[in-house]
């Protein structure tokens, strides 16, 4: 399955809701807005010239410099053909609502609720969403940027032991 | 009769956090109707350890002893297979003795895992014969770990690039005798608990799972494979050379327990016959590649050499340029794909680094699997999915 084959039929189905696509990595990468990430799983998911059936892989970013910091990533692999693909879409901090893939993926709960569990992104319509790997009652997102590894240490300077 | 129904009371059964048959520190709160199981809820993240965070603080070279404590039954395949990540990440070619070593240390890992994974749900049926038996080799394979690397259990294994050190001859001893004895203490297991009608009882039919729904729930490893679905990373998408052996995949039908315990005790005859294929056809060569930039010149060399001082300098305090990009790189773990998404923006340390743990993703289907079934074949199924807690956690 060439690279130009699913970029193709993305950008006929989706047409400017695909933002970005890049061939250049290790994996094909595409970037779509995030109103229509559920669609895009799905027909990735279903339709059958695709056939991407298994979510290999869902987790957060956040790039604090950008527009859109928020970003959830997801890594899809057709197994018949062995392809992978790399769907990345992102939000702002203030509303960060991604439809969830649940529905279609009974994998993504857990990883949803790691994912909002650490970067604070709303997956809406997620069955369960709450903290999974910290307590209940922590009150920020601590994979975000603007919080220190360290935060009560400050005879340790960052540029000393890493970033 | 629907009035008694709706007055029925539920007993909660709290199974863990700290339970004998979970293995580890993790809690599963159960619904029961008398014996029988209504419904879980799985509570985890006990021993969260932060490892994502702390690994953005990392040096590359300082976050395989994290990668040690995810499935830390086959740390090696973990600490392995991050630095195929960064070589990835890198353009580091690796040679073939690389491979073949690595090859060698990976399958190890892998027999010790699902020796501890097999010998477990024969303890929880009851046998704590082969449970002890089968310690006995796990222990020799600890003995070749801290031959090639200096630790047992944590083995922070190899270096990006290649190894430490070369095989020495008393780790080259020490795997051919395991091969030579493991066979004889895999039969008499296999004897112990493969026919046995007790165990075959007891296993059976017991939390089954069906290949679609598995593929569902993002299985992998031989928990997939015993569902039906013969996906194996080492065979799909051939890294570290595996494309130049033959070996079998084995895959069962049911996707029971007693599948599963039989998926794995295939896999270890496999692991074998790889492992001595590798030693055998084990390439001359250098057991690292040649780049001073990311491999830390021997100690010796430091003190000695100008060159290797400045490059010893230079990894340590992190002034060596680290490409742009992001990969995804996945290795066939003890117990299924373990990936790393990995995320450069050029710095010393990851951006971004997340872990594919399988056992994250497939214990979330615990609940479906053991639904309708009796509290104690709940633990089996438990044991033979082979959860490990700083996995599940990281």
């Amino acid at each position: 399955m060439e690279n130009t084959y699913i970029t193709d039929h993305l950008q006929k189905r989706f047409t400017h809701d695909i933002l970005e696509t890049d061939t250049a990595g290790d994996i094909l990468t595409v970037i779509v807005t995030s109103p229509v990430i559920h669609d895009v799983i799905s027909f990735l998911k279903d339709n059958e010239n695709m056939n991407f059936t298994f979510l290999t892989d869902l987790c957060g970013i956040h790039y604090p410099d950008r527009g859109l910091p928020l970003g959830v990533v997801y890594h899809l692999h057709n197994l018949t053909e062995n392809k992978r693909i790399r769907i990345k879409t992102f939000v702002t901090l203030n509303d960060p609502e991604v439809p969830t893939a649940t529905d279609l993926f009974s994998a993504a709960n857990w990883m949803e609720r790691e994912t909002f569990d650490f970067y604070g992104i709303n997956f809406t319509g997620h069955p369960n969403l709450k903290r999974i790997l910290n307590v209940e009652y922590m009150d920020f997102f601590s994979m975000r940027k603007e919080y220190p590894l360290e935060p009560t240490r400050e005879d340790k300077d960052d540029r000393y032991f890493g970033r | 009769m629907t009035d008694i129904l709706e007055d029925k009371q539920y007993t909660t059964l709290n199974l863990g956090p700290t339970h004998p048959a979970t293995h580890g520190i993790f809690q599963n709160v159960l619904k029961m109707d008398g014996e029988q199981i209504i419904d879980a809820e799985q509570t985890i993240g006990y021993i969260h350890r932060a490892f994502e965070k702390i690994a953005e603080h990392r040096p590359f070279y300082q976050i395989t002893p994290l990668t040690d404590r995810l499935n830390y039954c086959s740390s090696p395949i973990n600490n392995i297979g991050w630095h195929m990540t960064v070589e990835k990440l890198l353009g580091i070619k690796s040679t073939k003795r690389i491979d073949y070593m690595r090859i060698i240390l990976m399958e190890l890992a892998r027999i010790t895992d699902h020796l501890v994974c097999n010998s477990v749900i024969g303890v929880d049926s009851g046998a704590l014969t082969g449970f002890i038996y089968v310690f006995q080799e796990r222990e020799k394979v600890y003995e070749i770990y801290e031959e090639v690397s200096g630790a047992r259990l944590t083995t922070n294994m190899g270096r990006i690039g290649g190894f430490e050190r070369d095989l020495s001859p008393a780790a080259i001893k020490k795997i051919r005798e395991f091969l030579d004895h493991l066979p004889k203490v895999l039969h008499e297991f296999e004897k112990l608990l493969m026919r046995n009608r007790i165990f075959m009882d007891r296993t059976i039919g017991v939390g089954p799972i069906s290949g679609e729904r598995a593929l569902n729930y993002g299985f992998t490893g031989p928990n997939l494979r015993a569902a039906g679905v013969d996906y194996d990373v080492r065979v799909m998408t051939p890294y570290s050379s595996y494309d130049d052996f033959e070996f079998v995949i084995p895959v069962g039908t049911q996707g029971d327990t007693y599948d599963r315990f039989c998926v794995r005790q295939q896999e270890i005859w496999e692991s074998v016959k790889l492992v001595r294929n590798a030693l055998e056809n084990l390439p001359e060569g250098s057991f690292h590649v040649d780049v001073p930039q990311y491999y830390l010149p021997p100690k010796e060399a430091v003190y000695s050499k100008m060159e290797a001082l400045i490059w010893h300098f230079k990894i340590v305090m992190g002034e060596i340029d680290v490409p742009v990009g992001e990969v995804f790189h996945s290795v066939e773990g003890g117990n299924g794909e373990l990936g790393f998404y990995l995320v450069s923006d050029g710095g010393r340390t990851p951006f971004r680094l997340h872990f594919r743990r399988p056992g994250f993703i497939y214990y979330q289907a615990y609940p479906e699997m053991i639904r309708g079934g009796v509290l104690s074949d709940a633990i089996l199924t438990m044991s033979s999915m082979n959860v490990i807690a700083g996995e599940l956690d990281a």
